[in-house]
C-alpha cells in the first residue's frame, strides 16, 4: 500500500470539480488507457481573463486522481499566464508530497494544463500534439517531456526520470538515450554523484599489467563463472594478448565464446586496458593436469 | 496451529540437531510434521524438504535439477509463472540455457500438443504452475506430468496456490518436484516446503550443514515448521467445505458483481479454476483507486493493476493473456477462504456497484 498524504487520500475520496465544462474556453486532453492514466481538464475564463472555473475526468490511481482535483483547486482565480506557470512540483507540494513512483501523475496534470492552455491560445484549434522526437515508444514520452521534468525537478537519474514521466518503464529500451540527455543538461552534477570510475591504469609496464589482468580475473570474472560451475585460469600475457583456460563447466559449455568475447575481455578492457584481447589456450584445456608448459 | 507452536518458543527451544535429549524432542516435532505434510500431498515423508518460503522451493527445485544435469541445456515454463519461477528462469538464460516460456490463450490456458513439441532431448526441466496466483486458472498438471516424463525430462509444479484447496495423491501422478508456501494454508509466513520424489537428482542449494538429509542446510525454523504440520492435517480435513463452502461464496460474489457493475468481466478459465480465487476487470477504470475504495471499507483485495506495484506496466499474467489494456488496468482479485462469512461477501456485493459507479463518473472515457 502506497504512504498517501491526509490532502491526497481527501481528495481522491472527496474529489473537487469533477466533470466537463461544457463550451469550455480551454480543453486539455493527455495520456491514454494504454498508459493506465488519462486526464481531460477544461477551463472557462471571467471577463477579466481569470479562470473562473475548472472540472476534470481522470482514468487512473488514486494519486492520480488526487492530483487532477487538486490542480482544478490551484488554478482557479489565475490568469492564463500565471497557470502557465504551474509546475508538477508545485502540484505534488500542494498535496504534501507525492510517492517517488508517482510523481508522473503530478507531471500528467501539468501537461493537461499546458494543454488546455494552448487549445486555448490557439482559438480551440489546436489540439495537444507531441513535440519534439519520440524517445520512449512504450509511453510515447517525447525528448522535450524528459528535457522538462529534468529540469523542472533537478533529476539526475534514469530511475528518477522513469518515475516522473514513465519514460523507460516499459521495455527499458530507451534507458540508454535518457540517461544521455540526463549528462547532457545535468553533467556537472551526474559526475558529482557517479559511482566509481573502474580503475584503469595510464602505461604499464608489464608486471603490472599482469597484476592487474590476474586482480580482474579473480574480483571480476570468476564469481560469475563459479555461479555456473565453471572456473578460468590465467595462462600467460604476451604483449597486448591475455591467454586463459577454461575450467570446469565452462570447458564443456557452448556458449564458452561468447563469455570469452563479452565477459572475459569486456571485464579486461574495462580494468585493465583498451587494447587487450583474449585468446583461449585449447591445448592445455584438454589436458587439465598440465596445463603450465 | 497457535497451540502448537507456542512450548516452541518458551520452553522448547531446543536444537534439533543437538545431541542431547533436549534438541532431540524437537526432532520429533519435525518428524511429526513431515509426516502430516506427506499425509495431505500423498507422499513418502522422506520426499518432503522443508524451506523457507515458495519462492526458496522455486529456486532450488529449478537450480538444484539444472546443476545435476548439466549435459541438458532448456528449460520450458510459460508466461504466466510467478516471478519466483519467472525470474529465475529469465536469469537462467544470461548464463547460457535456452528458456521457452509457453503462451497462453484468451482464458489463461495452454496448448498441450505445442507443450509437447517443445520437448526435446536437450530439455532439463518443466516448470509449470499447477494454478495461477492471479486468475486462479488450475493447468492440467497431472497430464503434463505424464507427457514430461514419457519425454524423459523432469517436472516441477508451483503448487503454491493449489495444496489445500485441490486434492493431491503424488504417490500416483508423476509429478517430480512441487512447491509450496505455508502462509497459503494458513500457517505462519517463513516455512515453505518442497516435494523431491524420490530418485530425482537435485544439487542442494544450500550448503552447510546436514539438516533435511544434507539436501537444504540451514537451521530449521521449528515453530514455523510444526504449524505447516498442523496446517496440513486441518487443510486435509477442510478439503470438502473448501471446495463447497468457499466456491458457494465465490460464485455468489462473482456472479453478483458481474451482474451489478457496469463494464464488469470475468478473467479466466471458468470452468477450471480454484474455487476460492476470482479475477475480474473493470473497463475504463483503474484498479488502485478501487483496491483504496474496498479499503476504505474494511474490504481486502489485491490488482493485476500497474499502480499498485509500482511497476509501469500491468500484471504479466493478464497481458500475456491478452486481456486489452482497456481492462487490464482495472484487474481486481478477491480471495476467498474457509474464514470468510456470507455477511462480508454480501457486503462487498453491496460495496462494489458504488464504488464502480463513482469511479466511472471520474473517466473521461465513459460518455453518458
Amino acid at each position: 500500500m502506497w504512504e498517501y498524504t491526509d490532502k491526497v487520500k481527501d481528495h481522491f475520496f472527496n474529489p473537487r470539480n469533477v466533470g466537463e465544462i461544457e463550451n469550455a474556453d480551454g480543453i486539455g486532453e493527455v495520456g491514454s488507457l494504454a498508459c493506465g492514466d488519462a486526464l481531460k481538464l477544461t477551463f472557462k475564463l471571467d471577463e477579466n481573463g481569470k479562470i473562473a472555473d475548472a472540472k476534470f475526468k481522470t482514468f487512473g490511481c488514486a494519486s492520480a486522481i488526487a492530483t487532477s482535483s487538486v490542480l482544478t483547486e490551484m488554478i482557479k482565480g489565475m490568469t492564463i499566464d500565471q497557470a502557465a506557470k504551474v509546475t508538477n512540483k508545485d502540484i505534488a507540494d500542494y498535496l504534501g508530497g507525492l510517492p517517488e513512483q508517482k510523481m508522473h501523475c503530478s507531471v500528467m496534470g501539468r501537461e493537461a494544463l499546458e494543454a488546455a492552455i494552448e487549445n486555448y491560445r490557439t482559438g480551440g484549434r489546436k489540439k495537444h500534439e507531441l513535440e519534439g522526437k519520440v524517445v520512449c515508444t512504450c509511453f510515447g514520452v517525447t525528448e522535450n517531456e524528459i528535457e522538462r521534468v529534468i529540469r523542472d525537478n533537478d533529476l539526475t537519474t534514469v530511475e528518477d526520470v522513469t518515475n516522473y514521466c514513465k519514460a523507460g518503464g516499459g521495455c527499458g529500451g530507451c534507458k540508454g538515450e535518457i540517461e544521455k540527455i540526463i549528462e547532457r543538461l545535468q553533467g556537472d552534477k551526474v559526475k558529482a554523484i557517479a559511482p566509481a570510475v573502474p580503475r584503469k591504469a595510464g602505461k604499464l609496464t608489464n608486471i603490472r599489467k599482469i597484476q592487474l589482468v590476474q586482480q580482474t580475473i579473480n574480483e571480476q570474472i570468476r564469481p560469475a563463472l563459479r555461479a555456473d560451475g565453471g572456473d578460468i585460469e590465467l595462462i600467460d600475457v604476451e604483449g597486448n594478448k591475455v591467454i586463459v583456460a577454461f575450467r570446469g563447466m565452462c570447458a564443456q559449455c557452448k556458449m564458452a565464446e561468447f563469455t570469452m568475447r563479452d565477459v572475459v575481455e569486456a571485464k579486461l578492457r574495462e580494468f585493465v586496458a583498451d587494447d587487450l584481447f583474449v585468446e583461449e589456450d585449447k591445448e592445455s584445456a584438454a589436458q587439465p593436469h598440465n596445463h603450465r608448459k | 496451529m497457535l497451540e502448537e507452536m507456542k512450548p516452541l518458543f518458551c520452553e522448547l527451544y531446543g536444537n534439533p540437531s543437538s545431541m542431547h535429549t533436549f534438541g532431540g524432542q524437537i526432532g520429533r516435532k519435525i518428524r511429526k510434521a513431515r509426516q502430516q505434510v506427506a499425509e495431505l500431498l500423498g507422499c513418502d515423508p522422506s520426499e518432503i524438504i522443508f524451506t523457507s518460503c515458495g519462492t526458496e522451493s522455486d529456486n532450488a527445485a529449478i537450480r538444484g535439477t539444472l546443476a545435476a544435469q548439466p549435459d541438458r541445456r532448456k528449460i520450458i515454463t510459460t508466461r504466466v509463472e510467478h516471478p519466483a519461477v519467472l525470474a529465475v528462469c529469465r536469469e537462467l538464460e544470461n548464463h547460457g540455457y535456452s528458456v521457452v516460456e509457453m503462451a497462453v490463450d484468451k482464458q489463461g490456458r495452454l496448448d498441450l500438443a505445442e507443450l509437447e513439441e517443445q520437448i526435446d532431448d536437450e530439455t532439463a526441466l518443466v516448470t509449470i504452475m499447477y494454478a495461477n496466483n492471479e486468475t486462479g486458472v488450475v493447468f492440467p498438471i497431472e497430464k503434463i506430468a505424464r507427457m514430461v516424463a514419457e519425454k524423459g525430462a523432469l517436472f516441477h509444479t508451483d503448487a503454491v496456490q493449489t495444496v489445500g484447496k485441490i486434492a493431491l495423491d503424488l504417490s500416483k501422478s508423476r509429478i517430480d518436484l512441487l512447491s509450496l508456501s505455508g502462509h497459503k494454508l494458513h500457517a505462519p509466513k517463513g516455512v515453505g516446503v518442497l516435494y523431491v520424489r524420490k530418485g530425482t537428482r537435485l544439487s542442494p542449494f544450500m550448503l552447510g550443514g546436514h539438516q533435511e538429509a544434507g539436501r537444504r542446510a540451514g537451521t530449521e525454523n521449528v515453530p514455523g515448521i510444526v504449524a505447516l504440520g498442523k496446517a496440513c492435517e486441518l487443510a486435509a480435513k477442510n478439503l470438502e467445505e473448501e471446495n463447497n463452502k468457499v466456491r458457494y461464496l465465490r460464485d455468489k460474489l462473482e456472479n453478483a458483481i458481474l451482474e451489478s457493475c457496469p463494464g464488469a468481466m470475468l478473467n479466466g478459465d471458468k470452468e477450471n479454476r480454484l474455487p476460492n480465487t476470482t479475477n475480474i476487470s473493470f473497463e475504463y477504470i483503474e484498479g488502485e483507486a478501487i483496491l483504496l475504495m474496498l479499503d476504505k471499507f474494511g474490504v481486502c483485495a489485491s490488482s493485476g493493476s500497474a499502480c499498485t506495484s509500482g511497476s509501469l506496466e500491468p500484471s504479466h499474467v493478464l497481458r500475456a493473456m491478452g486481456i486489452p489494456f482497456t481492462a487490464a488496468h482495472g484487474s481486481i482479485r478477491f480471495s476467498l477462504s474457509r474464514y470468510n462469512t456470507e455477511e462480508e461477501v454480501d457486503y462487498t456485493i453491496e460495496k462494489m456497484p458504488q464504488i464502480v459507479n463513482k469511479l466511472r463518473e471520474l473517466s473521461p472515457f465513459i460518455t453518458k
